[in-house]
């Protein structure tokens, strides 16, 4: 039973994999992105140099070399290097954040949704209070009283996007809860969690897979901007928003130091913004 | 109508109170290091008792909120750590600075992103439409601070056609109207697919519409049938989203401030934040949250006068 079921959900990936390369957008996307998940994790042997290292001969002229193929930044740590190590922050960062707050949200969204009540109205009123912050206040609040650090961004971005992925998973649960699998369930005598979990959920993963890819581009956004605005991990670790941050100052000499982290960022975070519009096109299709 | 006003003021008045505590608590679990911070870290013990008397710390968490609270409602916003000064001395100044900022990004926003969504959705999946709605996915997915250092090398360091801060001050040498062409810019392009995605999937639902195809039938031209029948109805599901916009450029423009060095109020957030100065961010956020809470209520209210249809329960 476990093995059929195996099998197809695996056929069901491919059966994506295969109906993305319809839309050119979402091939864009995926290979973006998977550009960048292949610099992470193979960050080691990529970099050519160490991510912290700095050689003060090439500040000399830190402009991009045959040595530094995307120069050095201004304490001579060469910025190829720290672009791909950073890959790693934001790609570890992003996906543990995004997960646990779809953890969270889809069991209060479900129980939301499901039992209706006193339930559902306690869980909209705390979230209505967090949603009423716009989030970059809320992202400060909570790094400015926490202090900087990977784990405090994973907890800022799970406090954020929490309430707003339990309003989409409520809402799909409103619309299931009343369809006819459903009654079965319940008929069976199966348990609340298990026709939570088993039965609506499962049917409600189309939009919300959308969501999650879309939500993992804010993310990153959302991990380049507390960089740059100093609110960040703390230095020397690489991440490409503080290397903007850092070098920022000196565009006007060497831009290069500030262009090359901004269009690592740029590119994926619209690798998952094309990859996310190619799923919701398939799914549109089906 | 009347019931509906009051009971979003109602909830208004909740998440505001709610908010407050909120803030509040956010900073006073320790209010030790408030004299640790203005003694500094060679003082005595007895002297941070002596101080945290005076400033009244040493009172329960309640009370010293009621204060606060009261004090807040009227007009006592505290004294700001960071500007040596009244928090009531720079707030409005830069609340203002952020409006101008505001203004011109939504006076570009509204009409050009009812044009291009329009234009996209009047004929779905055409070539225009694929080029827009990719357009519009890649410019929001382009952090704004990313997007400053793109436009600011080309426009500041290659063509040398505008400053690259904005302090508002012309003393810098260049006018003030070209120290907000690239902050606005950067507003726009952040925010503006954003918008033109919702107009035009309202549009492309519209456009399904049997009135519509009716009038194609009849014989109007396109360009009627665009104007005087899909045009109006298209435009009432983005209303709202066009109004939550107001809510991002009054108090999202963090990030924007602070890559063009722009006196306005998300960057007073920001330095207040990095400083610690607890009485301006305090009173920041609270107004944030005010402006986003009514700029719903708003939305709502629009949304209900442009569609009688709709009844709320």
């Amino acid at each position: 039973m476990a093995m059929t079921e195996n099998a197809g959900a695996v056929s069901q990936i491919w059966e994506r994999v295969r109906l993305l390369r319809e839309s050119p957008v979402g091939v864009i996307g995926a290979f973006l992105v998977a550009f960048w998940v292949v610099v992470a994790l193979f960050a080691p042997l990529l970099a050519p140099f160490e991510p912290n290292a700095s050689n003060l001969d090439a500040l000399g002229d830190p402009t991009p070399s045959a040595v530094n193929w995307l120069g050095v930044d201004m304490s001579g740590r060469d910025i190829l290097t720290r672009i791909i190590w950073g890959s790693r922050t934001v790609l570890s960062v992003a996906p543990v954040a995004v997960f646990a707050a779809y953890a969270l949200g889809c069991l209060l969204g479900l129980l939301a949704g499901y039992y209706r009540g006193w339930v559902d109205n306690l869980i909209n009123r705390v979230s209505d209070i967090i949603l009423s912050f716009p989030a970059i206040v809320l992202y400060i609040i909570v790094i400015m009283r926490f202090g900087p650090s990977a784990f405090n961004i994973v907890l800022a971005v799970i406090f954020i996007a929490t309430p707003q992925i339990m309003r989409i998973v409520r809402g799909m649960t409103l619309e299931l809860r009343e369809r006819e699998y459903v009654a079965a369930a319940k008929m069976r005598g199966e348990s609340a969690l298990y026709i939570m979990f088993v039965e609506i959920l499962p049917n409600a993963r189309g939009p919300l897979i959308v969501d999650a890819c879309l939500r993992m581009g804010y993310t990153t956004i959302a991990i380049g901007v507390l960089g740059f605005l100093g609110l960040g991990l703390p230095p020397p670790d690489p991440d490409w928003g503080g290397m903007v941050k850092d070098s920022y100052a000196l565009m006007s000499i060497y831009p290069h130091m500030a262009l090359f982290p901004a269009a690592a960022i740029t590119s994926l975070v619209v690798g998952f913004s094309l990859l996310a519009d190619g799923m919701r096109e398939i799914s549109m299709r089906d | 109508m009347l019931a509906f006003l009051l009971k979003r003021l109602a909830s208004l008045v909740f998440t505001m109170l709610a908010v407050s505590a909120l803030v509040f608590a956010a900073f006073e679990f320790t209010p030790g290091q408030v004299a640790t911070k203005v003694l500094g870290p060679f003082s005595t013990q007895d002297q941070r008792d002596r101080l945290m008397e005076e400033l009244g710390l040493n009172r329960p968490v309640w009370e010293r909120y009621i204060e606060w609270l009261g004090n807040t409602l009227t007009g006592d916003l505290g004294y700001s750590t960071l500007f040596k000064t009244a928090v009531n001395n720079i707030i409005w100044d830069r609340l203002a600075n952020t409006l101008l900022l505001a203004a011109l990004a939504f006076a570009i926003i509204v009409p050009l992103s009812i044009l291009l969504g329009i234009a996209a959705g009047m004929r779905e999946g055409s070539v225009l439409d694929r080029t827009i709605s990719v357009g519009s996915i890649v410019t929001t997915s382009v952090p704004e601070f990313a997007s400053g250092v793109f436009l600011a090398s080309i426009f500041v360091i290659g063509l040398g056609w505008l400053p690259g801060t904005s302090p508002l001050d012309s003393g810098a040498g260049w006018p003030i109207a070209a120290q907000l062409v690239l902050p606005v810019t950067v507003m726009v392009l952040y925010d503006l697919g954003y918008v033109v995605r919702m107009v035009r999937a309202s549009m492309v639902e519209v456009m399904t519409r049997p009135y519509i195809r009716t009038a194609i039938l009849k014989g109007l031209s396109f360009r009627d049938v665009i104007l005087k029948h899909a045009l109006r109805n298209a435009m009432i599901a983005p209303f709202t989203v066009i109004l939550l916009q107001i809510n991002y450029l009054i108090t999202g423009v963090v990030v924007v401030e602070a890559v063009f060095a722009y006196p306005g109020f998300g960057r007073m957030i920001l330095e207040s934040a990095l400083a610690q100065d607890v009485a301006t961010v305090q009173a920041a956020s609270l107004f944030a949250v005010f402006v986003s809470v009514m700029t719903q209520i708003a939305g709502d209210l629009g949304y209900m006068m442009l569609n009688p249809r709709i009844r709320f329960s």
